[in-house]
């Protein structure tokens, strides 16, 4: 017999907790690891991520609150974040496409996992760079944005002519932290990118550090639906 | 694929000093240089309390003590004590030493970030003291830190204080969670074979479900923390809103102090627990350990550390009943925090039947540990009272309250980390403190403590208000205050002087104290079974331990001696073994 059953029947008792839950109990508290199989680096970076949710959960629900507080109107996020297209103002343009690009490095992403898993140096670290690139691109249009609305709308931080100050205050801060992670995930897919190519992970047989990245990455992006839907759509 | 623990590849052994004590990976190393620093800057926030003392002890008597440097010495004190010296030393430092000794690992799974976190930690508490030397001086916000108050002018430090605080406050949070994920990880994915959950000392659960909390309510202090000083420097309305500061009205608009205060506490509730979690398990095995038994309801006492930390996450409001938010909050906050009280209660009561006709040593680790339950259930009961909204509001903001969390998080943790220091120092040092100095630290702390915090609650319920210079003449304030004052003044010189006896005899016995026993104490977890005593870098040598029990078989019936070790196999010397 396993010796994880044999530990879960050991503690049992008459009565008391039903069986199921005394084994799900068991199997979270079994030998050696609580995930079975699992590489520490992924289970550390699983946990740094609920951090990082709280941290991102903290900076929205801030930003809700103070929006439903202030007395003065709130600009409209559909103009402001517009684009003239040939004369004419589509709504949320730029950020539609920002919102394809982040997305579609994500399918990039998971493209390289698989590629890592079956050991294929070359593809692997093509796709981690293509999804470095289109995460470049996404900083670089959300430069392009922060440039529009600081120097053609006249917003600051402490400022703003369209009404509540605290509209630019929690766009500069929430964005601000968001592309920073964004930049330091485009950092740690070239870092991986390149021990790939060079048979770092190959010579350890170990892939799982392209996985954590993309773990990382897939995080990012969710982070920025929600900041999609919180900050641009409401 | 194997387990870490499994995995036999030999540590990295630096050669030079520099590489084994400074730029150190060994969680052994580690710890004690988080527990310096911890120590170290601790006694900066002593004299910082001792400072205050005099002044409401003899007010006036002291010129170099004036209104603005009391209130940075509040500010200071409160900040340094709870995180720069709690937290870093009960999960940097205890955390650090203890995990992977108990739980049969090498080292923590992250030697590298383990480092650069006390590397952070260093680093936060020079920008916190560094703030000391600045224009306008340290920050006199109260330890709170409220906006708008710390950041409009006429509070002290409200330039340039203020901004290092929450600096250095963001950089501790990053040294935290670097360290934290360590902890986590380590507990989760790298126990030795046998280690199950349900078989780890109470120490190793109350540290990893504290760290966990630490992971998750820090976040809400970071972004406090980076909100404030986007107000403060880049001039955003967070947390300000209009207001007329000095005569003038701010720049500021829009902005809810309230929002700040249900950041601070989403963090400042856990943090109490952040801070009672690690001592309610370190205690729980001093006590087992030195009644020679087991200790009473150890599935109970691991269920009721996770219930307490995840109720603890519910009730932060309560610091807020006096706060202007909605008063239907008070209701759900008190109902909450009360029920608290049920999983704390399991383990005061295991606690005392742990010591039930158990064959008790009065040592001195022992003697901190009763101390302890004396301090925590006094400091417990008082808190009853603040828990409960109508009972809360005219005590609010009085001494009584300054005399509950002293009693509850201040004493009762610290006497669990002196109680810890002298437990684990033959094994971290492997030299045996002076007996005579350790018990007169202890008398004089535990009884000063008393002396201390006990007229407090006197004086709180006479109304007298806290984080005041002075209190004039009053007319509801009889004399006795004064004189309590005075007492209590005289009574925290004499705790603060004994102190040193500590000091010396930790110091002392290092270099010239006698050889100490590899186990002193007969522990049975696994610390105390290191091949080498003080346990080396990779802690165990050729062959990890296995482990076949749990760490508590104190007093077996028919085992030669009267505890079993827990990497004893069963039936070796003809024990039973229990699950």
């Amino acid at each position: 017999m396993d010796q994880r059953t044999t530990i879960v029947e050991a503690e049992a008792e008459p009565g008391g907790v039903p069986q199921s839950l005394r084994e799900l109990a068991g199997d979270w508290g079994a030998d050696q690891e609580v995930f079975r199989h699992v590489h520490w680096g992924k289970a550390m970076m699983w946990i740094f991520l609920l951090s990082d949710t709280f941290i991102f959960s903290s900076f929205l629900v801030s930003y809700m609150t103070m929006r439903s507080s202030v007395t003065a109107p709130w600009p409209n996020t559909a103009e402001v974040f517009g684009l003239d297209v040939g004369g004419v103002s589509v709504p949320l343009l730029l950020i539609a496409i920002m919102t394809f690009v982040l997305i579609s490095s994500s399918g990039t992403m998971a493209m390289a996992v698989n590629f890592g898993y079956r050991r294929n140096r070359k593809a692997t670290a093509a796709l981690m760079v293509a999804t470095a690139l289109l995460g470049a691109t996404f900083v670089s249009m959300q430069a392009f944005e922060w440039t529009k609305l600081i120097f053609t709308e006249g917003v600051r931080p402490w400022y703003n002519p369209m009404g509540a100050a605290q509209f630019g205050a929690s766009f500069f801060m929430i964005t601000g932290f968001h592309g920073l992670h964004v930049s330091i995930g485009v950092i740690m897919l070239l870092i991986v990118a390149s021990k790939v190519l060079r048979g770092h992970y190959d010579r350890r047989g170990d892939y799982s550090a392209v996985e954590i990245a993309g773990l990382y990455w897939h995080f990012v992006d969710l982070v920025w639906v929600f900041i999609f839907a919180f900050f641009y759509l409401w | 694929m194997a387990t870490i623990a499994d995995d036999l590849r030999p540590l990295h052994h630096p050669k030079t000093w520099i590489g084994k004590y400074v730029w150190s990976q060994d969680h052994k190393v580690i710890a004690l240089q988080y527990a310096s620093t911890a120590i170290g800057v601790g006694l900066v926030a002593l004299v910082l309390s001792f400072m205050m003392r005099l002044q409401l002890g003899f007010p006036g008597r002291f010129h170099f003590i004036q209104p603005e440097n009391y209130l940075q010495f509040v500010t200071l004190h409160g900040m340094i004590m709870v995180v720069y010296l709690l937290t870093a030393l009960l999960l940097g430092g205890f955390g650090n030493y203890l995990i992977p000794l108990m739980v049969g690992a090498r080292d923590m799974v992250f030697p590298f970030v383990n480092m650069l976190s006390y590397w952070f930690y260093l680093l936060s508490v020079i920008v916190l003291l560094s703030s000391i030397f600045v224009p306008g001086g340290p920050t006199g916000g109260g330890w709170t830190l409220y906006p708008p108050q710390t950041i409009t002018g006429g509070t002290p430090g409200s330039n340039w204080g203020i901004i290092l605080m929450m600096v250095s406050l963001a950089i501790f949070i990053v040294a935290f969670t670097m360290g934290g994920l360590n902890y986590v990880t380590t507990v989760l994915q790298a126990r030795t074979k046998g280690m199950t959950l349900m078989r780890m000392p109470c120490s190793v659960w109350g540290i990893f479900v504290a760290s966990i909390m630490g992971l998750l309510a820090f976040p809400a202090l970071f972004v406090a923390a980076v909100m404030t000083i986007l107000d403060a420097v880049a001039g955003t309305s967070f947390f300000v809103p209009q207001i007329v500061s000095m005569g003038k009205p701010t720049e500021h608009v829009g902005g809810s102090p309230i929002l700040y205060q249900h950041l601070f506490w989403f963090f400042g509730h856990p943090e109490v627990y952040i801070v009672a979690l690690p001592a309610f398990g370190i205690v729980s095995d001093l006590i087992s350990v030195h009644a020679r038994k087991n200790i009473f309801g150890y599935r109970m006492m691991a269920w009721a550390i996770i219930i307490i930390g995840a109720l603890s996450f519910f009730v932060w409001a309560h610091h807020m009943y006096v706060s202007g938010m909605n008063p239907y909050f008070g209701f759900f906050f008190a109902t909450s925090t009360l029920i608290i009280a049920i999983p704390t209660a399991i383990k005061v009561y295991n606690w005392l039947l742990t010591l039930w006709r158990g064959d008790i040593h009065l040592r001195v680790p022992m003697l901190f540990a009763i101390a302890f339950l004396f301090t925590f259930i006094h400091g417990g009961l008082s808190g009853l009272f603040l828990g409960n909204v109508s009972v809360d509001v005219p005590l609010s903001d009085t001494f009584f309250v300054v005399g509950h969390f002293h009693m509850v998080m201040g004493v009762s943790p610290i006497l669990v980390i002196f109680g810890a220091i002298y437990h684990w120092y033959p094994k971290i040092t492997g030299r045996m403190w002076n007996e005579t100095l350790a018990r007169a630290h202890f008398w004089i702390t535990f009884l000063g403590a008393y002396a201390i915090f006990l007229p407090m609650h006197y004086i709180g319920i006479l109304g007298v208000p806290r984080r005041y210079y002075a209190l004039g003449e009053t007319a509801f304030i009889p004399p006795s205050v004064h004189y309590a004052n005075m007492g209590i003044t005289i009574a925290a010189g004499l705790v603060f002087a004994a102190q040193f006896l500590f000091f010396t005899n930790m110091i002392w016995s290092y270099f010239r104290g006698p050889k100490a026993d590899p186990n002193p104490w007969g522990g049975a977890s696994l610390e105390w079974q290191t091949p080498d005593t003080p346990p080396t870098h990779g802690n165990w040598g050729a062959k990890l331990p296995t482990v076949y029990r749990w760490a508590y078989d104190y007093s077996v019936p028919g085992a030669p001696q009267d505890f079993i070790p827990q990497s004893e196999p069963p039936g070796a010397a003809g024990s039973r073994a229990p699950a």
